[in-house]
Parts: C-alpha cells; sequence; structure tokens
C-alpha cells in the first residue's frame, strides 16, 4: 500500500501518463480543480496568468483535432507559450528517432510535452528520457492509454451524474483497439463505480476483459439495461488487421446507438463519445444530436480538464524543487 | 485582545465615505469573504456579493504549486466602471492583495477600487495600504494571525516555527 503510494505521487508529480497509476482521491482533486477553471472560460478575459512563461509543446504524430486543440487552448488560458508539432511537417519524416525530436525540443527550453503517438508506449519512453524539470503529458499511445480523455468523460459524467458509487456506465464498441476504453475503465473503477459494463463482439472485445473488473455483455439490448451513462467508442478502422466486424451495416445493426436500443437505458442516461463520431456506424444522428447526449460538453469540458491537468504538474515541479 | 465585534463595527463606521458611490462588494476567499459577508449586510448593500478566489494570481505558484481546493471566483455584476471596495481579512505582506488586483483587471476596468481589511498587521511587502481598517496589530515576524470562522468569527495568533 504505502509503496504504491509513493510510486503513484513520485511518477504524478513529474508526469501525466496514465490513468492506471491514479488514486480516487487524486482524480477528485483534479476534477475539483477543473471545475474552477471552467468559470475561466466563461470570463471577458479568459485567461489566468498560471503558467506564464512556460512552453509547451504540442508533438503530434498521429491526427488529432479536438485533443490538439484543446490542449493548445488549455496552454493558453494559463498563459504558457504553445507550439503545435504535427508529424507531417517534422524533421521524423526526415529519419530523426523520436528521442532526437524530443531532446532538440528541450535544447529549446521546451517545459512540457503533450505527445500523442501510434506506438503504446511512446509517452513513457519520452518521460523516462527528460529531465526532471520536463514534463510529458499523454494525449494518446497506440492501444495503451488516453489518460486526459478519461479524466474530462469523469469530469463529463459527475457533472450530470453526481456520485459514481452510485453509476452503472456501459461503454459500448471497439474496445479492443480503444486507449480510451481503457482509461476510462481504470479511472471508473478508482472513483468506485457501482457497475462497469464492456458491449462489444466478440471479435472487439479484450481476451482479458474482465480481469479488470467489468462486466463483458456481447447483447447490445441487455448490455444498455438501465445504465445511467452510455460511452460509445469509434470503430478505429486505422488499427484493424483483417476483417473484425462483417460489414458497417451490419455493425450498425447490432451494436449501433439508435433511440430505440437508447430506451433500454435508464430515460435520464446521458450519451457520450469521444469523437470523431462514425454517424451511421457506431452511433445514430438522431442519439448524437438529440437531447440526451453530452458530446459537445465533453469537448468543453477537455480544455478545464486540461488546464487542471498542466496547472497541476507545473505547480508540482515546483513544490518539488523547494523541497530538493 | 482583537474584539472581532468591534473590528466589524469599525469598518461600517469606516465604509461610511465611500457608501455614495454606490460601490460593489467583493471578498477575498476564505476570510475575507467571511467579513465581506457582514459588511455587505450591516451596510445594507442590495447588489450582490462579489467573491475572488486568487489562487490563479499566486506569485508564489511557482513554488507551492496549485491548490487542490480553489474556490471559484464569482462577479455576477460587471465591474466596468463601478467603484468597488475588496475586502479581506487580514493584510499583512500586501501580495494577496496584488493579485486580487490583478485578477480584477482581467474581469474589467473598474473606477476605483478601495480596500478594507479587519486587521491590518505590519510586514508589507508591497505598496499596499487600507483604506478602512477594523483593527491593527504589531507582530513579530514569527507570528501568524488568522481569522477562524465562519460562525462565529474569531482571531487566532500562533508562532510559526521558526
Amino acid at each position: 500500500m504505502i509503496a504504491e503510494g509513493t510510486r503513484e505521487s513520485a511518477e504524478q508529480r513529474q508526469h501525466f501518463l496514465t490513468t492506471e497509476t491514479l488514486s480516487g482521491r487524486t482524480i477528485t482533486e483534479i476534477l475539483d480543480t477543473a471545475e474552477s477553471f471552467i468559470s475561466v472560460g466563461e470570463r471577458e478575459i479568459k485567461k489566468v496568468p498560471l503558467l506564464r512563461g512556460k512552453t509547451i509543446v504540442n508533438l503530434f504524430f498521429e491526427a488529432s483535432t479536438r485533443t490538439r486543440t484543446t490542449f493548445e487552448i488549455a496552454g493558453k488560458r494559463l498563459s504558457a507559450d504553445i507550439i503545435n508539432i504535427n508529424t507531417s511537417v517534422s524533421a521524423t519524416q526526415k529519419g530523426e528517432s523520436l528521442l532526437d525530436t524530443v531532446r532538440n525540443l528541450e535544447a529549446m527550453h521546451t517545459d512540457l510535452f503533450v505527445i500523442r503517438h501510434p506506438l503504446s508506449g511512446a509517452a513513457d519512453l519520452i518521460a523516462r528520457s527528460v529531465p526532471r524539470h520536463v514534463h510529458v503529458v499523454n494525449a494518446g499511445d497506440g492501444r495503451h492509454a488516453h489518460p486526459t480523455q478519461g479524466l474530462l468523460d469523469m469530469f463529463t459524467i459527475r457533472r450530470y451524474k453526481g456520485d459514481f458509487r452510485r453509476l452503472t456506465v456501459a461503454i459500448v464498441g471497439d474496445v479492443l483497439h480503444s486507449r480510451v476504453a481503457r482509461s476510462q475503465i481504470h479511472a471508473l473503477t478508482a472513483l468506485g463505480t457501482k457497475e462497469i459494463r464492456v458491449i462489444a463482439p466478440r471479435s472487439l472485445m479484450p481476451a482479458a476483459v474482465a480481469s479488470l473488473g467489468v462486466t463483458p455483455y456481447t447483447d447490445m439490448n441487455a448490455g444498455l439495461k438501465d445504465v445511467d451513462v452510455v460511452i460509445m467508442l469509434r470503430l478505429q478502422f486505422e488499427r484493424m488487421s483483417g476483417a473484425l466486424i462483417p460489414s458497417a451495416r451490419e455493425y450498425f445493426a447490432l451494436y449501433g446507438l439508435t433511440p430505440d436500443r437508447l430506451r433500454h437505458a435508464h430515460p435520464q442516461a446521458i450519451v457520450m463519445h469521444p469523437g470523431p463520431m462514425n454517424r451511421g456506424l457506431e452511433i445514430a444522428s438522431e442519439v448524437a444530436d438529440g437531447p440526451q447526449s453530452v458530446i459537445l460538453p465533453q469537448v468543453t469540458n477537455g480544455i478545464a480538464v486540461r488546464m487542471a491537468i498542466l496547472a497541476r504538474l507545473a505547480g508540482a515541479q515546483a513544490a518539488e524543487a523547494k523541497t530538493s | 485582545m482583537i474584539d472581532v465585534e468591534h473590528a466589524l463595527a469599525r469598518m461600517v463606521d469606516g465604509a461610511g465615505p465611500f457608501k455614495e458611490r454606490k460601490p460593489l462588494m467583493i471578498g477575498i476567499h476564505t476570510g475575507g469573504v467571511w467579513v465581506a459577508e457582514r459588511l455587505h449586510k450591516r451596510l445594507a448593500f442590495t447588489e450582490p456579493l462579489g467573491t475572488l478566489d486568487i489562487s490563479f494570481y499566486r506569485d508564489d505558484f511557482s513554488r507551492v504549486g496549485i491548490h487542490p481546493q480553489v474556490k471559484t471566483s464569482y462577479l455576477p455584476v460587471s465591474l466596468d466602471g463601478r467603484h468597488i471596495i475588496l475586502v479581506d481579512d487580514v493584510l499583512h505582506t500586501g501580495r494577496t492583495i496584488r493579485a486580487a488586483l490583478n485578477e480584477i483587471f482581467d474581469f474589467a476596468r473598474p473606477a476605483s477600487v478601495a480596500l478594507a481589511v479587519l486587521i491590518v498587521r505590519d510586514g508589507r511587502e508591497l505598496p499596499v495600504q487600507p483604506d478602512i481598517v477594523g483593527a491593527a496589530v504589531t507582530l513579530s515576524p514569527h507570528q501568524h494571525i488568522k481569522l477562524t470562522g465562519p460562525n462565529p468569527l474569531g482571531v487566532r495568533i500562533t508562532e510559526k516555527p521558526e
């Protein structure tokens, strides 16, 4: 217990790589801080001076609109200088290694890296190579983790539904390839969620999913019965090797979230999706744009949650410097 | 030593000359809000009380990090062109007031800001002086003075370890 606690604090003081090692208390603290950042976004001047003079590099080796943009806005609202680097325009295409790229950016006195990479473990690799005053935030690595998305989803659930100990949450779709699902499951577990269900066809259900403490369902209607939160996942064709679903039409018929299907859930259930959505494939437009959808609030909340995570890392570094 | 009721009464008297400007009142979390709530009521201000949490504006963020229990700043009335009475519990170094002024100016450009404090002590590190004062004390640098509350309000002086 003690060893685990120390490991958590040492790693989390410097980096934000996964939700797996986060305690419920740490998550709650981050969500509370995010709550106070929400109001900053509603002001005339949407900026606070917390990270003035800090340099953040958004290093994205994979396409992203929402995550990159909300990190950029989060950094700017904290008064940091933030630079976007996308793989298509970077030197990695000329054969420079990932660590060389990072070292060069570090030599420009970068304080914090936000990294997205198609390979699982990329953010950890970089975190291990940077000096102690530099922070790394994982913005999605392969199939492994997407912890800031996981926490913004927790923030959204808490805002609409309150106490996790009373909630049944269903995660639906391409769980196999989803780093988002993994990060959500760890966070939901740490927060003491009453029941976590995973709904997917066998071909998209990870083999050891039950070992995460979730209940697997292959029947959508049964899995949705009386749930408070429905989290839809995107079918990730780019990560699929081989034919895992028979056809888009058949997938939608069995696992697409339609208004009829949603009626199996609790009448006040909320519908979430991390984006980008495949309308008519995993979710019907009537649901995505319907009254139970909180998909756009998720995006707004992403800014406040990312502000909280950036501020926490930048501030904790200083606290550590003082004690050492 | 410090009678909070007496100090509050002195603040009410001190606020008299400011009343005709129809000022808005803003309290600084946490103790300043407690004091402001009482002043606001006793002065019979009709516009709602604003509250400020200056955590995002502190100059020691790079040394102490973020406070996990930040409150939300709540300024229900536009401050533009208005006269403000800014209320805090203790005026010591002046850094809190510096942070509060920065935050206020990120919301709007008020016509004026007057500072009201329940207790003023020595140890200023910035050129900040109060306009309305409840009580004044002189303490040694090792002493720390803190308002306890919210019901009832009390004042506690502790010795800081060296």
